[in-house]
């Protein structure tokens, strides 16, 4: 019997694992500790228990744990990077380098540093969703201080090449940070292989707990240091101040050592999976795979279902399977996905993708029930879509006039 | 955001779906909206010229659940009665039988136009002046 509802989500968030919350109970009731009180058992254990997990997250990404600052979430750690280099290296110069399909907490952020007389510059992608190293190349100026380019896209799942920038980056003396909240614990992410300054990623990502996050910040070759943008206690190395979040931290340290031993089994069974499904679906007439397939997460996979819409297919089967659109139809702007129209897909196709996330958890009788029924909904809407109707009787859409309100 | 019983009704079980043949004189087309925003309607109407009266009504829909109900609720409206009826469906009636929240309210606009747009190429075929409407905020 296949579980339902089916979660194909995890790119949102993920279900976290029980071993995660069973490593967590104990930091709400009997060790309730401050990790910052020194001089009773409480805080002790507090502190212990801190110092373990950070262990734990630093030894996913190859770093060392003193580079490890915890924060609420990635759109703190994104803000903390970006604004905290922007005002600690401001005597360097104020111009940034990132990437149009960032994620909202990057670019918002960016736009604040406009906001406050810096520079950004916003490199385009290719069809596939990767940038063009020679245009990231021929972005830089003298007073570029920091690339700020994603490891792995939240909707296609297209993962850029970071050791190539990495490399560009340190040819020019620029600090590279990479939001890596979708690629840390589902690939091998390593910032000294990688030659990543700074890193933003996330428990909830990862079948930890939600509310907790890092920010990796270099120690050595070179030392990195952000300004902060917490004031108080001087917390985290004065870099992010408050109270540390001990039962989430120890979460995310378990998760971060259960994604650490299990990601290549993951990674495998996953791919597997997904390319079941992508196959399945790509057997649909006038389907097609948004993203570098070459270069992609392994459990993810964005298809655009030509001439029917995306939140009414989800309504379809939206009772059982949970998962993600690229319309917009709810939202007041009716924009589509700016990711996907960055890739240069039109406005039609961006409305019509739906985004697959498998997880640990995802069986492969999940899968096969999705393959069915999102045939089923996609050949029913298809039914009752004038634009199919035209498409087969070979009228071109492009000619027609069409009302835009 | 969670669809009314009604929406998922007409979503689930569209009413009239399907092509009337536009070649006739008696058979009105609407297409509007556009493949960008994320909405095609077509709604046509068959009209029994001796009478005034819409004897059938037909659609097709590009969009999400909210703009297949509102066309195919809208349909159903328009089986029985007359042409110059038809002309007074107004959106907001849409609105109010399918519960749509304030973010779906293009929907019905759209259903709206769709209609009036039927009707004029209707009385366009028929050598009748196209009417003029008040333009809507989608």
């Amino acid at each position: 019997m296949v579980q339902l509802p089916v979660y194909l989500d995890n790119n949102a968030t993920t279900p976290m694992d029980p071993r995660v919350l069973e490593a967590m109970l104990p930091y709400f009731l009997e060790n309730f500790g401050n990790a910052a009180s020194r001089n009773h058992p409480f805080g002790w254990k507090a502190e212990e228990a801190v110092d373990y997990a950070r262990e734990q997250v630093a030894q996913l990404i190859g770093a060392d744990p003193k580079e490890i600052i915890f924060t609420s979430g990635a759109t703190e750690a994104d803000n903390l990077a970006i604004k905290g280099i922007y005002e600690m290296y401001a005597s360097k110069g104020n111009h940034i380098i990132t990437c149009v399909t960032e994620h909202k907490a990057v670019l918002d952020t960016c736009k604040h540093i406009e906001r406050q007389g810096g520079e950004v510059t916003y490199l385009p992608v290719n069809n596939e969703g990767l940038i063009d190293l020679k245009e990231l190349e021929a972005a830089i100026r003298p007073t570029t201080i920091l690339i700020a380019i994603m490891y792995a896209n939240n909707e296609i799942g297209v993962i850029q090449p970071m050791k190539a920038i990495s490399e560009l980056a340190r040819k020019h003396g620029i600090l590279v940070f990479t939001d890596g909240v979708q690629a840390v614990g589902k690939i091998p992410v390593n910032v000294q292989q990688d030659g990543i300054d700074l890193m933003a990623f996330t428990a909830h990502k990862m079948y930890g707990p939600k509310g907790i996050g890092a920010l990796y910040v270099r120690r050595k070759n070179p030392r990195v240091k952000v300004t902060a943008q917490m004031d108080g206690g001087g917390h985290e190395r004065g870099m992010r101040s408050g109270t540390l979040n001990v039962p989430g931290i120890v979460g995310f340290g378990k998760a971060c050592e259960l994604a650490r031993l299990e990601m290549d089994q993951d990674a495998v069974r996953l791919s597997q999976l997904r390319d079941k499904l992508e196959t399945a679906l790509l057997q649909i007439e006038e389907s097609y795979v948004n993203g570098c397939r070459a270069s992609r997460l392994p459990h993810v996979s964005n298809i655009s279902f030509k001439y029917v819409e995306g939140e009414g297919l989800m309504m379809g089967f939206n009772k059982n399977i949970a998962l993600s659109s690229g319309s917009a139809c709810t939202s007041a702007s009716l924009e589509p996905s700016y990711v996907l129209k960055a890739l240069g897909l039109g406005d039609d196709l961006a409305h019509s993708s739906l985004r697959f996330g498998l997880g640990r958890f995802t069986t492969e009788e999940q899968i096969d029930y999705t393959i069915k029924a999102v045939t089923d909904i996609v050949l029913k809407l298809r039914e009752m879509s004038p634009l199919w109707e035209m498409f087969k009787e070979g009228i071109d859409m492009d000619k027609i006039e069409w009302a835009h309100h | 955001m969670a669809y009314s019983e009604k929406v998922i009704d007409h979503y689930s079980n569209p009413k009239n779906v399907g092509t009337l043949d536009k070649s006739k004189k008696n058979v009105g087309t609407g297409l509007v909206g556009a493949p960008e925003c994320g909405d095609v309607m077509r709604l046509q109407i068959e009209v029994d010229e001796t009478t005034g009266m819409i004897t059938d009504a037909k659609f097709k829909t590009f969009g999400c659940g909210s703009a297949i109900a509102s066309s195919s609720l809208a349909t159903e409206w328009l089986k029985g009665k007359t042409v110059d009826q038809a002309v007074q469906i107004d959106n907001m009636d849409l609105v109010e039988e399918l519960n749509l929240p304030p973010v779906k309210i293009h929907c019905s606009v759209l259903a709206e136009d769709a209609i009036k747009s039927a009707i004029n190429d209707y009385r366009k075929k028929n050598g009748l002046e196209e009417l003029v409407f008040e333009e809507k905020i989608h």
